[in-house]
Order: C-alpha cells, then structure tokens, then sequence
C-alpha cells in the first residue's frame, strides 16, 4: 500500500543511528519532563523518504506543565529554518518524548499538528528511551498514520551540497 | 513594495511545493492577502473563518516578530523578507 491517504504516501523517514540516539539521549535528559527538537534534512523526493541531516535539540518553552506539554519558540524555529535554508536543507519534521506514556501522539498533539510534516516520538519509560515512532498528520487533521523510520544505510553529509 | 515570503515546509503542498513566493504590497497583512489570492488552498490554514489570522500561525519580518511591530498593520520595505512560522506543540496525555 503505498497511499495511505491522499498524497500522504508512506516513504518513511531516513535518519542516521547516531541522530536517534541523540533524540533518545535527549529524551532520557529531559525525563521526566518532555523534550522537543527540529529534524533537518532532505525532503522526500521520487521513492525516496525523507532524510534527517541534521537534529537541532530546542527548549521546552512551556512554563507549566512539562512533563505532558512542549512547545517549541517560534524564534528557535525560525533560526532552525534559516539554517537549513542556507545549506540548501529544509525542516523536514520535529521530534518530541512522551515521559511514561507510549510513542503516539496524543489527541493534544493532533490538535497542535500540521500535516505534510514528521513527528518524530520517542517513549521514555522510568527514564529510559524504550521506543521511537514517526507519524505524519493526514490533510484532514482527522488523524496521524505511521511512518517507518529507515535507519539502516544511511550516509551522513557533512558538507551542504547545493542543487 | 515587493517582498519575499518564505512558506515552511508543512504548507508548501498549497503553494505548489514553492518555497518562497513573491508578492507585492504595503504591510504584511496586505502581502499576505496577495499570497491567498494567488494561492487560495492557504486561506484555512493561515485565517480562521472569520478571517482572523490563526493564532498557530507566527510570522516574522526580516527578525521580527510582527506582533511585536504592529501586527498585520506592520509597513513593509522593499526586499523584505516575510517569514510563516507555525507553531510547533503538543505532549503526550490530555
């Protein structure tokens, strides 16, 4: 099946092991509160999936409420998307823990998401990364659909390669 | 005044996968009426319906903030740059 809805096509989303492990590093830091982050890289392109570059870690905003709520600053996002945007890269997705409560998203996080994104998820249970899932938003809000995370063969670019 | 308005990834599926749009127009919210004009699929997802501008929706010219400017009303120069920053949130429980 390769539509799932629409143009949401499941090609999944590629990232590097070691990008994972700072996501899931980053979680188990910020345990018990939630972390957040930017994905950077390479949006999907033919059969090809969505590719991480790059993980940009950013604060949990939220003055309340941390261990069930992240917002990201929209200055950090701005300065992610500038970034990416001078070495010919995009912001591909964002990433975010749920401390003691499994690697979906939520109602809340339905309601606060775009589609055409990634939503990268870790579970951190006690403190410890136990799962990582990726979803994507359908155009119609009415729900997310999982995406597969591609980790094996993946080459890391250093350098921006401009087209 | 022309100006530079750069769409972020998650809505770039309703300006025909362009990145960055040029529009005319005096203030932000006038360049941001020319962007829906020219493409109308935006229009839900930058203006509630009874055309308020969303409140998930952050903009920013050149570095700032425009709420902290005069908002919509906020005058562009020529060779701004406008940026469409959405608010990215969530969490686990209700």
């Amino acid at each position: 099946m390769s539509l799932i809805h629409g143009e949401a096509r499941d090609r999944g989303l590629r990232i590097a092991d070691a990008d994972l492990e700072r996501i899931e590093a980053h979680g188990e830091a910020a345990y018990p509160e939630e972390c957040c982050g930017v994905l950077i890289g390479r949006e999907a392109a033919g059969d090809d999936p969505a590719t991480v570059e790059q993980v940009v870690a950013a604060d949990n905003e939220r003055a309340d409420s941390r261990h069930n709520r992240y917002v990201i600053s929209p200055q950090a996002l701005l300065r992610a998307q500038r970034e990416a945007r001078e070495r010919g890269l995009e912001i591909v997705g964002y990433y975010h823990s749920h401390p003691d409560h499994p690697a979906r998203p939520s109602e809340f996080d339905r309601e606060h998401a775009w589609p055409g994104t990634s939503y990268l998820i870790v579970s951190v249970l006690e403190g410890k990364a136990v799962d990582r899932r990726s979803w994507r938003l359908r155009d119609d809000r009415a729900a997310f659909d999982e995406e597969a995370i591609v980790t094996a063969g993946t080459r890391r670019f250093t350098a921006a390669s401009r087209s | 005044m022309s100006l530079t308005i750069q769409i972020p990834t998650p809505l770039r599926r309703f300006t025909g996968e362009r990145g960055e749009v040029q529009v005319e127009g005096a203030t932000v919210g006038e360049a941001l009426r020319r962007l829906v004009d020219q493409h109308a699929a935006l229009q839900p997802h930058l203006y509630t319906e009874d055309g308020k501008l969303r409140s998930f929706v952050n903009l920013f010219l050149n570095d700032e903030d425009v709420r902290y400017l005069k908002q919509e009303n906020t005058p562009v120069q020529e060779g701004d740059t406008l940026s469409i920053i959405p608010s990215i949130a969530g969490g686990g429980l209700r």
